[in-house]
This record gives C-alpha cells, sequence and structure tokens, in this order.
C-alpha cells in the first residue's frame, strides 16, 4: 500500500537516531493540527503507557542448588506461599499470593500488608528475602529442609510471568447497594456514593490499537521499568468493542488483555510494587508501556483517538458483579470519568481512578527516549494475537 | 476547665439530625465548629472545640445516635516517596483534602482541609498516607 512503512525502515531510523517518537497524548494534538495523513508521515512511533494493580502477576524464580541437592516442594519467600509444584529448584511467585497466617477477612476489612506482590517488589528493590523450603526426599535430592536469605542477584534466573496484565478496557465500578463494600476496583461507597475506574484512557497501550494491528507475539515493551515482550494473549482475552443501544453501537475497545514478561534482575523497584487492596487481598502494580509503529493512517487514527472517544462499561459491584449480571448501568467516556464525577440516574457520582495517569504519562515518555536514542528498536510480532474480527 | 477538639463522623441517615443542637440545650456546651462537612444523604464529618461540664454526657449522647467521635491529636501526612498519584483516595476522602487537580491528574492534599478521618491511610494500596501523633 503506498505511503506503507515497514518495521525494517522504522527500527533503521531508530538506530540512526532519526526515528520521530511521540506519545500518545502528542499524537492526538499533532493529528488535531495536521490532519491523519500529514501525521502519519511525519511519525514513526507512538509510545503508550500505563501504570496499574495487575493482579494476574508473578515471577518464575530458579533458586539454585544446594548441597546436599534438594527437591523444593513447599516453598516461602518472607513466609509468603511461592508454588513449587514445577523442577527442582524452579519456583514461580504469585503475585497474589498471602502469608498463610494473615488474618485475611477475618479482621474485615483484611489489611493484606504483604504478600506476593511485595516480594517481588523487595527482590527488585535488591532486598534480602527470608527463604524456608521442605522437600520429602529423593534418591537424587535427598535434602528435606532450608532455611536461608537470598537477594535477586544470588538466584540463577528470575523471570517476571504474568499471565493477564495490561487490559483494554476495564470496568468502573460503584455500589448500588446501602452497605460499603470492599472490592478490587477498592472501597465502595453504598448508594453510588463513589466510582472507581482503572487504565490510562488516551495513553493506555491496547486502547490505541483496537484491531491488535502491531501488538503481538514478540512486541518489545517496557515492563516494570526494564524491557519486556509480549508473550501471548493474555488469559481471558477479549477482543471487541463495547456496544449501546438498540443498534448496538460500537463504543470504543474493549477487553483485550495481554501475557507479557521480561528478565525481573534488570527492572526497577518503582516500576513494581507492592500493592495491598483493603478488604481483597495482595496484588502488583505493574508498569507497562508499548509502541506503537505508524505504519500507516489507520494505525495513526486510531492510535490518535482520545478520552471523549473511549469508554469504559458502569458495573454494580455492590451485588451485580457477584452474581454475574453484566450489563451496564451507564457506558461513560474517559474523559467524563476523567472530569471527576460522572451521572448515572440524574446523581452526580464523584469517580476516581485507580490508574496513575501521571506514571503512565512518564512511562510513555520514557520509552519515547528509550527509542529516540537508539536504545530501544521494535520487535515486529512473529504472530499478531486475535482481534475482534479473528477472534 | 479546658476545651476538648474532637471529631464526628457519621453516616448518611444522620446528616439531617440536630445532635449539635441538642448538644447545647441539653448538656449546655459551647461549640465552636472549626471544620464543618455535612451534605444531604451524605456521610459527614465535622471537627468541634468543645467545652462544658457535661462533655462526657454529651459524647454519649452522640455516641448514641450513632456518631463515631475521636480525639483530634493526630495528623495525617502524606509520604511523597510512596504516592504513585493514582487518586484511589480521593472519591473517599470526606473533606476534600484529598483531590486531582486537572488536566495534570495530579493527587494533592490540602492538609488543612483533613479531619482526620483515617479513611485514607486505611484505603490507600501503597501506604502512602500515614498517621503521625
Amino acid at each position: 500500500m503506498p505511503g506503507e512503512k515497514s518495521y525494517e525502515e522504522i527500527n533503521q531510523k531508530i538506530k540512526e537516531g532519526k526515528a520521530v517518537v511521540v506519545t500518545a497524548e502528542e499524537l492526538i494534538s499533532m493529528v488535531d493540527e495536521k490532519g491523519v495523513t500529514q501525521t502519519t508521515q511525519e511519525v514513526d512511533v507512538v509510545t503508550t503507557g500505563t501504570f496499574s494493580p495487575m493482579c494476574s502477576s508473578g515471577a518464575f524464580l530458579n533458586i539454585g542448588h544446594t548441597i546436599p541437592k534438594m527437591k523444593m516442594n513447599n516453598i516461602w519467600l518472607n513466609d509468603v506461599p511461592v508454588y513449587g509444584g514445577i523442577a527442582a529448584v524452579d519456583a514461580y511467585i504469585g503475585a497474589a499470593s498471602v502469608p498463610e497466617n494473615d488474618p485475611f477477612n477475618n479482621n474485615y476489612p483484611g489489611e493484606f500488608k504483604y504478600g506476593g506482590g511485595h516480594v517481588i517488589h523487595d527482590l527488585v528493590a535488591r532486598k534480602s528475602i527470608h527463604l524456608e523450603a521442605e522437600a520429602y526426599g529423593t534418591d537424587c535430592y535427598p535434602r528435606r529442609e532450608l532455611e536461608t536469605t537470598i537477594t535477586l542477584d544470588d538466584i540463577n534466573e528470575a523471570t517476571l510471568f504474568n499471565p493477564r496484565n495490561c487490559y483494554q478496557s476495564y470496568n468502573c465500578a460503584v455500589n448500588l447497594t446501602s452497605e460499603t463494600v470492599y472490592t478490587y476496583l477498592g472501597m465502595l461507597k453504598p448508594n453510588m456514593g463513589n466510582a472507581h475506574y482503572a487504565t490510562a484512557g488516551q495513553l493506555s497501550p491496547l486502547l490505541k490499537d483496537p484491531y491488535f494491528k502491531t501488538i503481538g507475539v514478540g512486541t518489545r515493551i517496557f515492563l516494570g521499568g526494564g524491557i519486556g515482550y509480549v508473550a501471548w494473549n493474555g488469559t481471558q482475552h477479549s477482543p471487541g468493542f463495547l456496544l449501546t443501544g438498540c443498534n448496538n453501537e460500537k463504543k470504543g475497545p474493549a477487553g483485550g488483555t495481554l501475557s507479557v514478561l521480561g528478565d525481573l534482575k534488570q527492572m526497577k523497584p518503582e516500576w513494581l510494587l507492592g500493592t495491598s487492596v483493603l478488604g481483597y487481598g495482595s496484588t502488583l502494580t505493574v508498569g507497562i508501556g508499548i509502541p506503537i509503529p505508524v505504519l500507516n493512517e489507520e494505525i495513526c487514527y486510531y492510535a490518535s483517538v482520545k478520552d471523549k472517544d473511549l469508554y469504559a462499561p458502569v458495573i454494580d459491584y455492590g451485588e451485580g458483579y457477584q452474581k454475574g449480571k453484566t450489563d451496564p448501568i451507564k457506558i461513560a467516556s474517559f474523559a467524563e470519568l476523567k472530569s471527576g464525577k460522572i451521572t448515572i440516574n440524574d446523581k452526580e457520582v464523584p469517580t476516581a481512578p485507580l490508574t496513575s495517569y501521571t506514571k503512565a504519562k512518564e512511562i510513555a515518555v520514557s520509552l519515547k527516549e528509550w527509542i529516540a536514542c537508539g536504545k530501544f528498536t521494535l520487535g515486529q510480532p512473529s504472530q499478531l494475537l486475535p482481534g475482534p474480527d479473528n477472534r | 476547665m479546658t476545651s476538648k477538639r474532637i471529631v464526628l463522623r457519621f453516616d448518611e441517615s444522620m446528616a439531617d439530625k440536630p445532635v449539635i443542637s441538642y448538644l447545647v440545650s441539653d448538656y449546655n456546651l459551647i461549640i465552636n465548629i472549626l471544620k464543618a462537612n455535612v451534605s444531604p444523604q451524605k456521610e459527614g464529618t465535622l471537627v468541634l472545640d468543645i467545652l462544658g461540664e457535661k462533655y462526657k454526657e454529651g459524647l454519649e449522647y452522640l455516641k448514641q445516635q450513632g456518631v463515631r467521635v475521636h480525639a483530634l491529636t493526630e495528623e495525617i501526612i502524606r509520604n511523597e516517596d510512596k504516592c504513585i498519584n493514582c487518586g484511589a483516595c480521593t472519591a473517599i476522602c470526606p473533606s476534600g483534602a484529598l483531590y486531582i487537580e486537572r488536566p495534570s491528574m495530579e493527587v494533592k492534599f490540602n492538609s488543612d482541609e483533613c479531619v482526620v478521618c483515617h479513611q485514607c491511610v486505611k484505603v490507600c494500596p501503597y501506604k502512602a498516607m500515614e498517621v503521625h501523633f
């Protein structure tokens, strides 16, 4: 197609320090000013970002062999249970794992002060971590117990491998009941006292490539302050569009997700934060930024869509969500959500985000700088992910 | 006799009840309202400076009415190193002390407006809001 750019051309420009890279926010202004055609000609890469709690996160660790050797079965890091049901000294620490002696929600709402997400943060912060392991003992792996301290630098490998991150659009939660509820979208006051939403709207990676034309297996990304890759689509990947009204009018992208991975040892603690969600649990707040190559006008157009044309469904988390009622009470634009209030059934409801927009912007700017200085080239996907047209 | 500073927190069902009037008429207390956040059908907070012999009886009356009473001896501080400016606290804060500045979407904390209700301390996912004595 005339005017199409290739990954090779863009990467060549990046290596020569000649690539034009802008953040998704900057692209919006450019398209407003110059139109899609001219902007497509001028811009090579658009950077996006998001910084949000992402529960389906964790890390594969290879702890290293002891003498005598041990096939670790039950493993704890700082008292947080780690999955040991893989090879002898391989383990998986999940962000939502919580110590067995945590009060959980017995002391409602539970505080979940320390869990797997915090362990991952502490590992990346190079703190000493208390390791305990038990084994049943085998002829080749006779050792049965181990108690020691480790740091991220002591262990062989650590790979952040998150099965589901970077949700495209996400529910905005309200509470229609007369009692406060504590959810993974925060504390929701009774009778629609507040509305909590997530994602960074117009900066959010998957909202800017709704047809998955560029993001696929092998896309190189900003992950946790280091370099990571898209491994596959995330679990529960549901690309498509929010539909509304009797005509099923399309209202912006829906529920695409990504599975991402990267070497934990080169990530930064400020972009992988242990997170305690009151009454819900422990999780990990993950910084992700994805570059979108401006291969053609269509890609440029979708990357320049604004908050006013991106939407989130408003769902009742008081009791509707629990019962699988997914019909939105309202579909609200990010422009409305970010304004601080939305109107539902004539009631003005205060809104608040759980995703840091300022940090999302910092990620998009960092990624832009990495690319502009030639440090980060684009990874051409070896396979694109299922999109709305090829699920 | 010295006055005492207290924080009252009450649910939306209490917002239209004239409890402060009864503190004056039935308990003969001298009340200076330092901060108030009262709206119909909304949970609210009051910070009072109270003086009077029947102080304890007055507080007992408030508690019987379902008002939660705390002494104002603490201060809430934001740990700037831990705060990521997400905004999760801003629709929870009852006094508007925590709010989002637009269009930057930065979270601001105006401690003059804070009524020390501890809600932000509980809900902050990053433990960035701290109680100082």
